[in-house]
């Protein structure tokens, strides 16, 4: 029976009323007395030398307050990286500084050379354009092969492109290598992971507002982790102290992860701020979203799949270029890496496993994690490269995973590529898989379809990643130069309802439902008299904020474990009040009783005695009821899955419709079924757009083709399924207090491969010998494949 | 954007009189020219709207068989009021972009803005229709000249378009998947004297009539009628979404879903 409250219930999503009525609060809707307009300027061309920048012009138009180039912040700090990448030969990752304006140079189309301040928008425009900026065009670097052969580089002071050569796990190489050579069979597929733009509906927005009365600051921007933006801006950009700067990231309109990164425009409207004495906002336009919101994926792989005969794994092997665009953005090099390299082994009980990444710098926006992270381009590969195996060892495509997964009886499991799998059951979720895909029915359906002129194909996956990224102890040795846990402060107040701040942002998860949720469940009352306080590093505790499916398995563990605390410290004032022993308090449904009597006070009444504590042991207890928790796992967590998907493919156009997607997932616990099913939703709407849709395209002379929604094709409702979701099955964490997983992600992880699978099914039952089309996979992309083959 | 003053006259002469200003430059659902403003693209200073002109708008039947259609008339409402005339046309205007676009978009405003992709210039083009202007009448034949590029004078405004009915037609359109305008959309119209082809989205030239079909359907209104027929690739549009020789194939594949569909 599904709940009907508490944990496991599918309470509807309370924040959805404000959204939904235009009630929210994002930071485009802040309107500040006094508020002024940033307006960038940005490079036409991708690679070029900036000669001079003439600003007098725009300096003396009307309502303009300040103007800012390049060389106002030529001595501030660099916008870091987080994670450090050690090369194979031991040498440290280049990392040229990422500036707040360019200077010098600029290197790719977006990248903003200069800042106007002033009253309205419309003169700010005016007056940007009357910026006169001599840049000497150089060829641009765009493709990854031809960059790191090429003497042209798009930073001068590192003398190469390659930002890092990084083998994983560099001592299983020879061995990799080894066995591939020995193999009775090996399949080799290159393939590229297609670039994306993130496209969050809210375009990114920065206030600056300063106080010169106590020299403080205050950031209102459109962020997924305020403190980790503060961190930066305090430690390595500005300078400013901590302690002198709040940073508010109200509601957001999605991110997917361009909204993790600390961005120029975010220290740029400080310092203005500052300088003009006035806030000073920014509102990105969808031009600017598209050039310069860190982009997503776009790897070029070559992977390898070693195996017997009968379809038993020997090896995977890969090697890959990410592209990292013009700087290193803040996960950058963490997303190719630690989040690639190492669920490289898949699901699967292969023993070698080695990952070649060279990182590329090419004069594009930078790319950094979307949604997935890492984790769907390990997935792609694995899952592609399988699928052309079975068909080359004429296996059963769901027989061959099978018969390499890990079994449940060997968890923990270390896989070959180095983690260690708490829990799982990879077969079991194949069975209940199949159960909803119907494959006898499968061939009618094809039959029919053939019928109409059409092809029918079926595609496979098995998937598992890594999420809830956290363990700082784990990502300090893979190279993480921030820890990775959350915070909770779980605050009751007199009156007996909650107010619980958490470092974990919402923007679009629901953590407003489910927290309290949770919360309510724990103490016996209400969830409605809890209220979650999120995004303003003034208020709630120091967290790493929302990305990596992490939120609930990290965030939400703090939680617990603040709420424990204040259970905890209720008993012992519920004992003082009972005159009993705290050992001999219990404590359920939100009443304290003395064990073996009727005599017991409710939760509300333990809180008002906490904040009117008259006849108090005050040398015992502290008055107030409110405790704080930081949380650092033990582990990551390790979602896996099953899907399938069956597709149509117009012969005649090439157009691709899909016909039904079936997603199983094993996510350990519920919290809220509800809210699961619509980030598998979301996730699969992504994944989906990313194999059929999707793609951003530069051309030679980096300029983006794909600059618009004229060119860039958003998922559209129509274009997507009906889905069946079934979560219901799920192996609990082992290291975590709810047994939670984490469920952002999976989607967009676990689709890609299972649509081209699919498309690659449909192509190979009309006689096609087509094995692989690089996403997205467009009607002109399919219908050439099928025309050379 | 740009500032600029904006004019809303009521009549077609007060329309024609305002277009007199230096710099001014007719606006009609905005659904094209608002973007463009927005994105800095065009600078008029004024700007006259033509949506609150009573005498161009509707859709209707005239004396001699042709359906007349005002200039400022939305594409939604042509969907609803042309259908039980001329489905063919319906049909088209119903699958131009998404509801806000087709609430506000208008006839006269596709037509004089002659994208290379837009659907109504091979429905004009596929029935020999009449542009109606302030001055004068344009057959479509001469009035269409390449990507953007129309036979309109400037200041010149268009007031109505008279479209003769065929016996059957459909508008089969190939959507770019990104924009949803047409990659590939051609309008086949059978009349008593025999059938025309337009074909939209594929040339670099703009909307063009497919003479070879025309002949072959003319002789047996079938999409078999086809089978030997291909289009040349030279010239077609090349990117991101279709090579040319993909577009000469898809004019092929559209025609005959339209000649199976004409109603
Ligand atoms: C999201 C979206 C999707 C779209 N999808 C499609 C599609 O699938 N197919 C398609 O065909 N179109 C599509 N369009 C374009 C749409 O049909 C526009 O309505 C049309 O192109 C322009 O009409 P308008 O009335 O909006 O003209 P405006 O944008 O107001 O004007 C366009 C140009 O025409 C001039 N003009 C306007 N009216 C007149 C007149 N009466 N006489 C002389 N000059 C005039 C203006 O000065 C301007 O130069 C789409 C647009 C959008 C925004």
């Amino acid at each position: 029976m599904p709940k009907d409250h508490g944990i496991g219930a599918s309470d509807k999503r309370r924040e959805d009323v404000r959204f939904l009525t235009g009630a929210g609060h994002y930071t485009d809707d802040i309107k500040t007395y006094g508020a002024t307009t940033a307006i960038f300027c940005r490079s036409t061309v991708a690679h070029g030398i900036i000669k001079s920048i003439d600003t007098s012009a725009a300096e003396n138009m009307p309502g303009v307050l300040a103007v800012f180039t390049g060389a106002d912040f030529a001595d501030v700090g660099g916008n870091p990286a987080g994670w450090l990448i050690n090369s194979r030969d031991g040498t440290p990752m280049k990392e040229p500084k990422r500036p707040v304006l360019a200077h010098g140079k600029v290197r790719h189309v977006g990248d903003a050379y200069a800042a106007v301040i002033a009253e309205t928008e419309l003169q700010a425009r005016n007056a940007a354009e009357a910026i006169v900026a001599e840049i000497e065009e150089l060829p641009a670097i765009v493709d990854m092969a031809a960059g790191l052969a090429g003497d042209a580089f798009v930073h001068d002071e590192i003398g190469t492109n390659q930002c890092f050569d990084w083998g994983w796990i560099e001592d299983n190489r020879a061995a990799t290598d080894a066995a591939i050579k020995a193999a009775p069979h090996v399949t080799t597929l290159e393939l590229v992971n297609n670039r994306l733009v993130p496209n969050a509906m809210e375009p990114r927005c920065s206030i600056g507002n300063y106080d010169a009365g106590n020299d403080s600051y205050v950031l209102q921007t459109t962020s997924q982790n305020p403190h980790l933006t503060r961190l930066l801006i305090s430690a390595f950009v500005m300078g400013i102290p901590e302690n002198k700067l709040t940073v508010i990231a109200p509601d957001v309109g999605g991110g997917f992860g361009s909204k993790i990164y600390h961005y120029g425009e975010e220290a740029l409207v400080l310092a203005a701020a500052r300088k003009i004495g006035r806030p000073v906002k920014w509102t990105a336009d969808r031009t600017e979203a598209f050039l310069t919101d860190a982009h997503g994926r776009d790897h070029v792989t070559k992977i390898e799949l070693a195996c017997e005969k009968d379809g038993t794994f020997i090896a995977f092997r890969t090697e890959t270029m990410a592209n990292v665009g013009a700087y290193l953005s803040n996960f950058s090099t963490a997303t190719p890496t630690f989040l690639h390299g190492t669920l490289m082994a898949g699901n699967y009980t292969v023993p070698n496993v080695y990952v070649n990444v060279k990182a590329v710098f090419t004069n594009t926006a930078p790319v950094d994690a979307y949604r997935g992270a890492g984790r769907p381009e390990a997935t792609y590969s694995i899952e592609r490269v399988i699928d052309k195996a079975a068909r080359e060892l004429g296996i059963d495509p769901i027989a061959i995973r099978r018969k390499n997964f890990v079994k449940p009886d060997q968890y923990p499991f270390v896989s070959a590529a180095g983690l260690e799998y708490d829990s799982g059951n990879y077969d079991a979720l194949m069975d209940t898989l199949e159960k909803h895909i119907d494959r006898e029915g499968f061939k009618a359906r094809r039959k029919e379809s053939e019928a109409k002129g059409m092809l029918r194909g079926l595609g496979l996956n098995a998937y598992i990643e890594a999420c809830g990224i956290a363990p700082s102890n784990l990502v300090g040795v893979l190279g993480s130069r921030v820890g990775l846990y959350d915070a909770a402060t779980v605050r009751v107040n007199a009156t007996g309802n909650l107010s619980v701040m958490v470092g974990a942002h919402s923007h679009g998860q629901g953590h407003e439902t489910v927290f309290p949720q949770i919360v309510g469940e724990m103490l016996g009352i209400d969830p409605q008299s809890i209220d979650i306080v999120h995004g303003d590093t003034s208020k709630i505790p120091f967290g790493m904020g929302t990305y990596g499916s992490r939120s609930l398995a990290v965030c939400g563990s703090a939680m617990v474990r603040a709420t424990e605390k204040i259970i905890a410290k209720a008993k012992k004032i519920a004992a003082h009040m009972l005159e009993a022993s705290a050992d001999d308090v219990d404590f359920k449904d939100g009443q304290f009783t003395v064990k073996g009597t009727d005599k017991s006070v409710s939760f509300g009444e333990v809180a008002l005695k906490a904040y009117i504590p008259h006849n108090f042991p005050l040398e015992d207890i502290e008055p107030g009821l409110e405790e704080t928790a930081f949380y650092d796992p033990a582990n990551f967590t390790y979602p896996s899955g099953a899907y399938a998907c069956e597709v149509e493919v117009d012969p005649d156009t090439g157009k691709v419709r899909v016909d039904r997607f079936i997603a199983v997932d094993d996510f350990g616990n519920i919290m809220n079924p509800m809210i699961v099913t619509g980030q598998v939703h979301g996730g699969l709407g992504q994944g989906i757009g990313q194999a059929l849709l999707e793609g951003a395209r530069y051309d030679a002379d980096g300029q983006l083709l794909s600059a618009s929604y004229m060119d860039y094709t958003m998922p559209r409702a129509d274009d997507l399924p009906f889905y069946t979701v079934d979560h219901a099955n799920g192996t609990p964490c082992t290291h975590n207090p709810l047994g939670v997983k984490g469920c952002g992600e999976a989607g967009a992880i676990g689709s890609p491969p299972t649509i081209v699978n699919a498309v690659v099914d449909a192509l190979q039952s009309a006689g096609k010998n087509v094995t692989h089309i690089d996403m997205p996979l467009t009607p002109l992309r399919v219908w050439e494949a099928m025309h050379k083959a | 954007m740009y500032a600029f003053e904006i004019e809303r006259p009521t009549t077609i002469a007060d329309a024609v009189k305002a277009m007199e200003h230096d710099g001014a430059q007719a606006l009609g659902g905005g659904q094209t020219l608002i973007p463009t403003l927005k994105a800095r693209l065009a600078a008029p200073d004024v700007l006259v709207s033509l949506t609150a002109i009573g005498e161009m708008k509707g859709v209707c039947m005239s004396d001699d068989g042709m359906l007349c259609i005002g200039a400022a008339t939305t594409h939604a409402t042509v969907a609803r009021e042309a259908a039980a005339h001329f489905p063919g046309l319906a049909g088209l205007a119903s699958h131009i972009g998404d509801p806000a676009v087709r609430n506000r978009g208008t006839i006269g405003g596709s037509l004089a803005n002659n994208d290379p992709a837009a659907c109504y210039p091979a429905a004009a083009l596929g029935t020999g229709a009449v542009i109606i202007t302030n001055t004068r009448q344009i057959a479509a034949d001469d009035y269409f000249q390449g990507m953007f590029t129309t036979a309109l004078h400037g200041g010149e405004v268009i007031t109505e378009v008279r479209f003769p009915i065929p016996q059957k037609s459909h508008y089969m359109k190939f959507v770019q998947p990104a924009s949803r305008f047409a990659l590939v959309g051609v309008f086949v119209a059978k009349y008593a004297d025999g059938v025309r082809v337009a074909v939209t989205g594929a040339s670099e030239d703009g909307v063009f009539r497919w003479s070879e079909a025309e002949a072959a359907l003319s002789a047996d209104f079938s999409a078999k009628a086809l089978d030997g027929l291909s289009v040349d690739a030279d010239g077609m549009i090349g990117d991101l979404h279709g090579s040319p020789a993909y577009r000469a194939h898809l004019v092929k594949v559209m025609t005959g879903r339209a000649v199976a569909a004409a109603a």
